[in-house]
């Protein structure tokens, strides 16, 4: 601690200098910061994936309903605990495609509140739900966002499921939900399928996918298979997977978000390594007599190799923390568009990495310099320009 | 072993036998000492002159144990510092060698009084007792006002006696100067000359001093002379 003065003073030397390298360094982490809480958000989702849940939609493609009957013969089958299903709603608010928001019947509230444990609702708006024909429970996101209350009455129109003699869908808020930790999606509007099927123009009976929760997690593909055969050979063949595969195919339609970001920020630091190590490298050579001079007072090679390296280690700490902090209050500020990316936070395990990532880029610029002037022989490096 | 160079015999702090330095500059050997013997008493104040490029910096820096010989043997205090290894010799020079440049080589980012508490962050002191140690120090050399300037601010014979302070902050056993004089004019070498020997007669501090100033070596209580690898105590024709 007693060198901080001497390893500070150094980087004051060239004022511009540093405060550029800091620059850069800061740059480089609050972009880490952004891209990784762009990341999670696309990705949350198949992370939070319980490891019980299947996903079973239609063997053609995501898109093509189920018979609701299936209900029934998923639960039957041996290894399946318990089933839900949903449909695609695609609600419109106050005609306005831009105000989006997930929302989808379900088949029943309990179940589905069981096979989603990360979904916080009260006791009192379940009872409400199963006693209110028109009944939703909203996210708390949504419910903030619109302003909605427990009793608000809420029009809904849907281009792809036009409600009987062109009336407009109204639905009357029962609860507002809310998430277990900062991953879970609290965006949703969940409704009952007996409103929603009796009150449709067509496709009575059909619903979207079904989530099925299995007895033993490691039986899951067992039982997926299972159910596909159930269903072989009838006019509506299932495609069953595990939750995280089924989410995971969305991500993959934006191609492979992760990829692409670990290569941006690649790219990013490593051209931050070779900003500040040629900013070690020229600051050490300057001072090449200095670091004799201070040998000649009894430093050791392995102190003056520490101090170049806490330099080094400073000056990425002040601009990697700033940048971290930085990125950690824009995300706390929230999603610059919900709709889109309705999950937006810095994960703690991301900040980690970025400390890590910090003091590693401090070594790592700092070491060969550091090594320099370890190996450096005073009598030499005081004949330098004497 | 040989006292031809009237030191004090048994009571010698530094004693050199049979020094010798080679130097490779490509393909050959530079020889710039050669089997040369040293010793000097406590409490002395030796110059050593010679012309330049005769080896006086190359022996002054094996003294302080900045630099090895290719062959001999150097005692300092009865230890042997050739024997050390480089951690070792750090320590050693951190306590026994205090050194004085020709250009002072202050740190020009660091305060006169942060200059000259460099040596004792190396030491186990509190931060309050190294800054008496600093305050002391700049007292002697007559700076205290100058504590908080730094370097650029001070002039040649300031910024030498701020080198001095740095020397003499830990108290060690033995003071290397390498032409403290040589940047300076008369009147501010004079200064440095006269602080140099008050150090040595007030306070019983052991100076070696390279000079090629006649004037600087008239200061000192003994002066050799330094040519072609060998010390003399008359002046070479
Ligand atoms: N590290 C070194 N490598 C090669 N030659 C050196 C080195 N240090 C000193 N010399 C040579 O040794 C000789 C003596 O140098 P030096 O001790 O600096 O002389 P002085 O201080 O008397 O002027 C010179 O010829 C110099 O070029
Ligand atoms: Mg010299």
């Amino acid at each position: 601690m007693k060198f901080l003065h001497l390893v500070f003073s150094n980087l004051m030397r060239k004022k511009l200098r540093t405060s550029l390298t800091v620059l850069s360094i800061f740059i480089a982490f609050m972009l880490y910061g952004i891209l990784c809480t762009i990341k999670e958000s696309f990705t949350a989702g198949i992370d939070v994936a319980g490891a019980d849940r299947l996903v079973v939609r239609n063997k053609i493609t995501l898109i093509q309903p189920l018979p609701d009957s299936y209900l029934q013969k998923i639960v039957a089958l041996s290894g399946v605990d318990s089933a839900v299903h949903f449909t695609w709603f695609g609600g419109i608010y106050r005609d306005d495609a831009a105000l989006f928001f997930p929302s989808m019947p379900v088949s029943d509230i309990d179940t589905f509140l069981d096979i989603y444990p990360e979904y916080k609702l009260s006791d009192e708006a379940k009872e409400k739900w199963h006693s209110t024909r028109t009944g939703v429970i909203v996210g708390k996101q949504t419910a903030e966002r619109f302003e909605w209350k427990v009793g608000d009455r809420i029009p809904l129109h849907s281009p792809i499921w036009p409600r009987k003699e062109d009336q407009v869908w109204e639905f009357d808020i029962v609860g507002i939900y809310e998430g277990a930790s900062a991953k879970t999606d609290i965006t949703g509007f969940y409704f009952r399928y007996d409103y929603f099927n009796e009150g449709r123009e067509r496709g009575e009976g059909l619903a979207g996918w079904y989530t099925v929760r299995v007895k033993d997690p490691d039986k899951a593909p067992e039982v997926a298979s299972a159910i596909d055969s159930e269903f072989q050979n009838s006019p509506y063949e299932t495609k069953a997977e595990p939750e995280g595969a089924f989410a995971q195919a969305f991500v993959q339609q934006m191609g492979d978000i992760g990829a692409i970001l670990m290569s941006i920020l690649s790219v990013v630091f490593f051209t931050i390594l070779l900003v500040t190590g040629n900013t070690m490298a020229q600051s050490v050579r300057e001072r090449t007599q200095e670091l004799g001079v201070l040998k000649s007072m009894g430093f050791s090679d392995g102190l003056v190799l520490r101090l170049v390296l806490a330099e080094s280690c400073l000056i990425v700490v002040v601009g990697g923390f700033i940048g971290i902090g930085l990125a950690w209050l824009m995300a706390a500020g929230g999603s610059p568009v919900p709709d889109m990316l309705p999950i937006f936070y810095f994960p703690t395990e991301y900040v980690i990495i970025g400390i890590g990532l910090v003091i590693a880029l401090g070594l790592a610029a700092g070491i060969i310099p550091a090594i320099e002037a370890r190996r450096l022989r005073i009598a030499v490096a005081l004949r330098r320009n004497a | 072993m040989s006292t031809e160079n009237g030191s004090s015999g048994n009571g010698a702090l530094v004693r050199l036998s049979k020094i010798s330095k080679n130097f490779r500059r490509g393909s050959e050997d530079i020889h710039v000492l050669s089997d040369l013997n040293l010793e000097v008493g406590k409490g002395e104040f030796l110059a050593l002159m010679g012309p330049s490029g005769s080896g006086k910096s190359t022996l002054l820096n094996l003294i302080g144990g900045l630099d090895r010989t290719t062959v001999g043997t150097i005692e300092v205090g009865g230890e042997h510092i050739e024997k050390m290894s480089d951690r070792a010799l750090a320590a050693w020079r951190a306590r026994h060698i205090g050194f004085v440049f020709q250009f002072y080589n202050l740190l020009p980012v660091l305060s006169a009084e942060k200059n000259v508490e460099l040596p004792l962050l190396l030491t186990n002191l509190s931060s309050l007792e190294r800054k008496k140690h600093v305050a002391a120090a700049l007292d002697i050399v007559g700076l205290s006002h100058r504590a908080n300037h730094s370097p650029r601010t001070l002039s040649g014979g300031e910024q030498q006696r701020v080198g001095i302070a740095r020397a003499i902050v830990t108290d060690p056993t033995l003071l290397l100067c390498d032409e403290p004089t040589g940047d300076l004019d008369r009147a501010s070498g004079d200064e440095i000359l006269s602080l140099m020997q008050a150090l040595n007669k007030d306070q019983g501090k052991t100076f070696i001093m390279v000079t090629h100033d006649p004037h600087a070596s008239a200061r000192a209580g003994r002066t050799v002379h330094l040519d072609k690898g060998q010390l003399s105590t008359e002046a070479p024709e």
